[in-house]
């Protein structure tokens, strides 16, 4: 194992960290204020991959796919919000859970009936293909390099709109008390609407983005919304901050489970069996590291000390 | 009678009398959707008690129907492969009473883990955690060659059951009726007991549980691990019904139709996974066949169910539950 291969499986942890921070910050933005857990989350992140690749089949033009793929979640967020969602804000989460799980299968045969059930490809343009070298001679491709930017530079934005903007003072003021807000003569209902596009939008540019490495299937956004609440549980629930640390070591656990664990195995076990129960145990890890962080911290790294 | 008590009779009288007919009319097929049902039914219970009465929203219960069935298939390969489950000590077996105790036992301790641990967090966490350890054994069993890996085991002959030949599709729905029809009983039972009263009062005002020198979490844990038990059970049967088990017996979408059922028919009501995988089962097998899309009138249905018909089947016909009898 070369310094190399372990750059560059970092490097793959990071990316898909990242990726999962797109994930994430719309479901615990979403939670935070609204108090709603979405498990159409994941759809919307298939919504804005199926979007992408058909704008870039017809258009050839792939900034203009991830925009579409990310504005067409936004608007399915959105008109979703407005016509079922916003009736479960007062309901207790069992009628969440169901309501966005009939959402699921909704959007999944939708999907399937409008795109039919073959995977589908988006095509890197060629600026974004291809390999560039890194210090070290360390050779990695250059479109996940420019995803990991991406994912920094919108984490970026985000923390700016919350934290600098008029939107982002009442969206705070929202997650701590939304009827004071009301009475400050907030349009509470638009705000809403308002974070749960932002929300999927977030989810649609990150099933656009990561279009050209994954297969653009039916199914394809309940692997990542899965892995987006391992995020939030570990991060805390409601934190942007925790979010992103939950990203991150959920990307490199995963990426670096799946290379290290049965090499390390090898060290005491015969290799066959040590290739096995390492690659067993890589699949557990990221829930195994998310029991270990509940026991230590029940309501997650960064979450409010009373859930 | 109250109208739920009547309702549950014509119900129970339908799954005796509608199978029968349907085997003396050689309706094969009728039968195994008939056992199907019974089944999911099982599998609804279990998360009934956690859910229903617990208020334990687990959406990791696949978890314990997936070990279940493994638990059997495990057991029966090992047996219809002649080879032993630990080398030079254990056989595998094919008697259903045997898998049976093992998959209940193997599934409470999984239960009281994963509750141990799940039970640290409420709420919205704990919707999510219970989903995460679901797929963890979903990822462990794809991942896990030695007993299939993606592509699942089969079972060649059923299990057998002893004094039934459970090949008989009629016999072996019989069997999984009275496991059913057993498991009813006995929820029955612990919901009129003093547990069931304090697994009420832990969902409803824990404080006041504590308040008195109980400890709701424990109770509730319980309800988990018999709950888990239980949606075990159900998963052992299931796997012995299709003679097959694969990772798809771990999948959340398993835990989401399981909270289906029990939604559909009626949460918290002792017979509301009943209704609930009866109409499941009959909407799958019918819409199957009018669309390829079914799952989409599913959802809208599911949809229309939980913004306006809440209380689910059983609410609409029997009404609002009353607090006490």
């Amino acid at each position: 194992m070369t310094a190399a291969l372990i750059a560059e499986q970092v490097l793959n942890g990071l990316q898909s960290g990242i990726m999962l921070f797109l994930m994430a910050a719309g479901l615990t933005l979403i939670f935070g204020v609204m108090g709603l857990i979405n498990l159409a989350h994941g759809s919307l992140f298939m919504v804005g991959a199926f979007v992408a690749a058909a704008t870039a089949a017809m258009t050839g033009h792939f900034v203009l796919a991830l925009a579409a793929g990310m504005a067409a979640a936004a608007a399915a967020g959105a008109l979703v919000e407005v016509v079922v969602l916003r009736r479960l804000y007062d309901r207790d989460h069992l009628d969440q859970v169901l309501a966005t799980f009939a959402l699921i299968l909704i959007f999944t045969e939708g999907t399937r009936a409008v795109f039919g059930s073959f995977p589908l490809y988006i095509d890197l343009p060629l600026w974004l293909s291809g390999p560039v070298t890194l210090p070290f001679g360390i050779q990695y491709p250059f479109y996940r390099l420019a995803l990991i930017a991406l994912g920094l530079v919108v984490a970026g934005l985000l923390t700016l709109l919350i934290h600098r903007t008029r939107i982002g003072l009442q969206i705070r003021a929202g997650e701590n008390d939304r009827e004071m807000i009301a009475a400050l003569g907030v349009d509470i209902g638009r705000l809403y609407t308002l974070v749960f596009a932002l929300g999927a939008g977030l989810a649609g540019l990150a099933g656009a983005a990561v279009g050209p490495i994954l297969s653009v299937q039916i199914g394809m956004g309940e692997p990542v919304l899965i892995l987006a609440f391992v995020t939030i549980v570990i991060g805390g629930i409601g934190s942007i901050r925790g979010a992103f640390v939950g990203a991150l070591l959920v990307g490199l656990t995963d990426t670096l489970g799946g290379i290290f664990l049965p090499e390390i195995f090898k060290l005491f076990m015969e290799p066959a069996a040590a290739t096995r129960t390492g690659a067993s145990l890589a699949s557990m890890a990221i829930y195994i590291l998310m029991a270990g962080v509940l026991i230590l911290r029940p309501t997650g790294l960064y979450g409010a000390r009373a859930a | 009678m109250s109208r739920e008590g009547a309702l549950n009779l014509v119900v129970l009288a339908g799954l005796v009398a509608l199978p029968l007919w349907a085997h003396l009319a050689g309706e094969t097929f009728t039968v195994t959707l008939a056992t199907r049902a019974v089944i999911l039914a099982l599998a609804g219970v279990g998360l009934n008690l956690a859910l229903g009465a617990g208020g334990l929203v687990s959406l990791g219960h696949a978890a314990f129907f997936g070990l279940g069935g493994y638990a059997m298939g495990i057991l029966a390969f090992h047996a219809q492969s002649m080879t032993p489950l630990v080398d030079g000590l254990l056989p595998g077996t094919k008697s259903m009473p045997v898998i049976w105790l093992t998959t209940i036992a193997v599934s409470a301790l999984a239960a009281l883990v994963i509750g141990l641990l799940s039970l640290r967090t409420a709420g919205v966490y704990f919707i999510m955690v219970t989903l995460a350890f679901g797929q963890m054994f979903f990822y462990f069993a794809i991942s896990w060659n030695a007993y299939g890996g993606e592509d699942g085991l089969s079972i060649w002959v059923r299990n057998g059951f002893p004094g039934l030949n459970t090949l008989v599709p009629i016999q072996f729905y019989g069997l999984c009726f009275a496991v059913l029809a057993l498991v009813l009983l006995l929820s029955h039972l612990v919901r009129r007991s003093p547990f069931g009263l304090v697994l009420n009062a832990a969902r409803q005002v824990p404080a006041r549980l504590e308040a008195v020198g109980l400890d709701p979490t424990r109770v509730k844990l319980v309800a988990f691990v018999v709950s888990g038990a239980i949606t075990g059970l159900a998963g052992a049967l299931f796997a012995d019904l299709n003679r097959f088990v694969s990772p798809a017996m771990f999948s959340w979408q398993l835990s989401g139709e399981l909270m289906v059922l029990v939604i559909l028919g009626g949460v918290g009501r002792l017979f509301g996974p009943v209704v609930g995988a009866v109409i499941f089962v009959a909407l799958e097998h019918w819409l199957d066949g009018v669309s390829d899309y079914w799952h989409v009138y599913l959802g809208l249905l599911l949809l229309l169910i939980v913004l306006f018909a809440r209380g689910g089947v059983i609410g609409l016909v029997a009404g609002r539950e009353r607090a006490h009898d």
